[in-house]
């Protein structure tokens, strides 16, 4: 019996009956719609060169503006239609998920870091320095920080590089903040008074005693911040500040289309789409993952 | 309260001059803007001329002096594309963006403030759960993309609505609806949560016991006290204002300071850029003293804090 072959053979595998019931529990309420979307997103990322049908930036002139194929002009040849230049939109989406994925691990690494580290200063030193970092973090929230990301576009030129750092001026307070609220909380711990008394230096307790136990938060607070990492970049792309031209980005995609909404709504809608369905996965599954590890976060 | 008010002025002095000393180092620290100017054939002693014309070959203590000394009188330089004093530009451009903002601040807060309320009130509901799925798009779908479908689905499909430009009545229709839903998930989320908050409180629970009807406990005494929070935030939404507005200008073709600041970075336009930065700056500022003002005064706690 397929039953009893199953009791008898999981229990070499160390889990208990208990356990086979959690890990049944667990695989139920995993959010398997929004991961399914970043598999998939991550599967195309990785294997782009080989996935995509045609190069995202070669041009064929003379296939311009071809509908999708289930449409009544489109051929199976451009499953998702081409652009006004010819080019292949499945392709170009396929490497505009790539450029999308470097784009939003480089930038949130970054801004999570620089901003993980100020916040964990903030809390630890408290003081003067707390309230200046805190302030500063007041005035970045309140302030349009795209402007400055729009500077930098101007005066660096567009590249990978402005774009991490424009993504980074914009989270940095985001990160601050709430690594300083932990940070604060961890601080009363009576293991911190031991390792103060003990003759740590403020370095060694922040670097060895407070950060591995931030670390969860931080995991959470760069999860949730994916999709808006996404958007930012494809906000930047689409103002003409982003990855430039003619690397396929997603946000620089649905601007090609601007133009020609009206006689060909393809080039513009489907990236739409793409990032819309992304983002709201990732949004998912970092509530998700908040809940999980650390629900004291739910406000925010 | 006099202090309060001084206080409040003095600090955002502080955080203007803290702008423009980030405005002023981005500029310089990360190019040369002079080679902007120049054509891409430009010799070495062409670049040089223009530093000198420019005075970028200054130390830049003597350039961050005249900058700010510039700033202050309200000389932010000249538009290279457009040959004009970027403060004037900004000054033209700058009605036609306010003409936008009584609509879309009427749509988002005619939205939020319901949706939040309902939500809060009726937990667990339909409306509840349509309230929280509008939040999840919301935040997920890009506005310049959302744009474009309703350009597509008004303007092309239904054709009912004009895609862009200003002129009629007609025509502030979809932009202000794109810059209004710019601030509807966040403000309706606050909303929400800070109803459920005040619905726990014991003047909530007296307001019952006496008698009052539902809907005068949730929509007068619940409301007024929930909205203090969003009062509080009311700085964050200018400056999503602000964003809102660069994107709904540069999708609708609005002629406002949106569509200035995107003109400003296609053309490489850093002086006119860098004014734009710091009129925004000065606005968004403003309107934040005024809030903390009106704040204090209808919150006597801080007044007297």
């Amino acid at each position: 019996m397929a039953g009893d072959r199953a009791n008898t053979k999981l229990p070499r595998l160390g889990l208990s009956k208990e356990q086979q019931g959690e890990l049944a529990y667990e695989l139920k309420h995993l959010p398997w719609i929004p991961l399914i979307i970043i598999g998939i997103m991550v599967f195309a990322a990785v294997f782009a060169p080989i996935l995509a049908p045609y190069s995202p930036t070669k041009q064929t002139l003379r296939d311009k503006l071809l509908p999708p194929a289930w449409q009544e002009e489109g051929t199976s040849e451009h499953l998702l239609g081409t652009d006004i230049l010819g080019r292949d939109i499945l392709s170009r989406l396929i490497h505009g998920a790539r450029v999308s994925l470097i784009v939003a691990s480089t930038a949130l690494l970054s801004g999570g870091v620089v901003g993980g580290a100020l916040g964990v200063i903030s809390g630890y030193v408290g003081g003067k320095v707390d309230t200046l970092i805190m302030r500063a973090v007041d005035a970045t929230l309140a302030f349009p920080t795209i402007l400055f990301a729009l500077l930098l576009a101007v005066t660096m030129g567009q590249g990978l590089l402005t774009v991490v750092l424009a993504v980074t001026l914009i989270l940095w307070a985001r990160f601050a903040r709430v690594t300083r609220g932990e940070v604060l909380a961890l601080k009363t711990n009576d293991y911190i008074a031991l390792a103060t008394i003990h003759g740590c230096s403020s370095i060694r307790i922040m670097a060895i005693h407070i950060m591995p136990n931030v670390f969860n938060t931080f995991m959470v607070m760069l999860t949730l911040h994916v999709g808006l990492v996404i958007l930012t970049e494809a906000s930047l792309s689409f103002l003409g500040a982003g990855i430039p031209p003619p690397t396929p980005s997603w946000g620089q995609m649905v601007a090609d289309g601007r133009a020609k909404v009206a006689s060909a709504w393809w080039i513009s809608i489907i990236p739409g789409v793409a990032i819309t369905m992304v983002v709201i996965a990732f949004n998912v599954f970092g509530d998700w993952l908040r809940d999980r590890l650390d629900p004291k976060l739910r406000q925010l | 309260m006099q202090k309060y008010i001084l206080n409040r002025l003095l600090q955002g002095i502080v955080l203007l001059f803290i702008v423009a000393l980030i405005v002023f180092a981005l500029s310089r620290a990360t190019g040369n803007p002079a080679e902007l100017l120049v054509p891409d054939d430009a010799t070495e002693d062409e670049i040089q001329f223009i530093e000198h014309q420019l005075g970028l070959d200054r130390p830049y203590h003597v350039q961050l002096f005249i900058f700010l000394s510039g700033a202050i009188k309200g000389d932010f330089g000249e538009s290279i594309a457009y040959k004009q004093p970027a403060l004037d530009l900004f000054f033209d451009r700058l009605p036609n963006t306010l003409k936008l903002m009584p609509l879309s601040m009427g749509i988002a807060v005619g939205i939020a403030i319901p949706l939040g309320v309902l939500s809060a009130t009726r937990r667990g509901t339909w409306i509840d759960k349509l309230a929280s799925s509008i939040g999840v798009f919301g935040v997920a779908t890009p506005n310049f993309w959302l744009a474009i479908v309703g350009i597509y689905i008004f303007s092309v499909w239904l054709d009912l609505l004009p895609p862009g430009r200003m002129g009629g009545p007609s025509h502030y229709i979809m932009p202000a609806i794109t810059l209004g839903t710019f601030s509807v998930a966040g403000m309706m989320r606050l909303i929400r949560s800070s109803m459920l908050e005040v619905l726990d409180t014991e003047y909530v629970k007296l307001a019952r016991i006496k008698g009052l009807p539902e809907w005068k406990v949730f929509w007068k005494h619940s409301l007024r006290n929930a909205l203090i929070p969003v009062l509080t935030l009311f700085g964050v939404f200018v400056g999503g204002f602000v964003t809102g507005a660069i994107v709904t200008e540069t999708v609708f073709a609005w002629p406002g300071i949106g569509r200035l600041t995107i003109d400003a970075v296609a053309q490489r336009d850093y002086p006119l850029l860098q004014a734009v930065i710091l009129l925004d700056a000065v606005i968004i500022l403003s309107v934040n003293l005024v809030v903390d003002i009106l704040y204090a005064y209808l919150n006597p706690r801080i007044r007297f804090d």
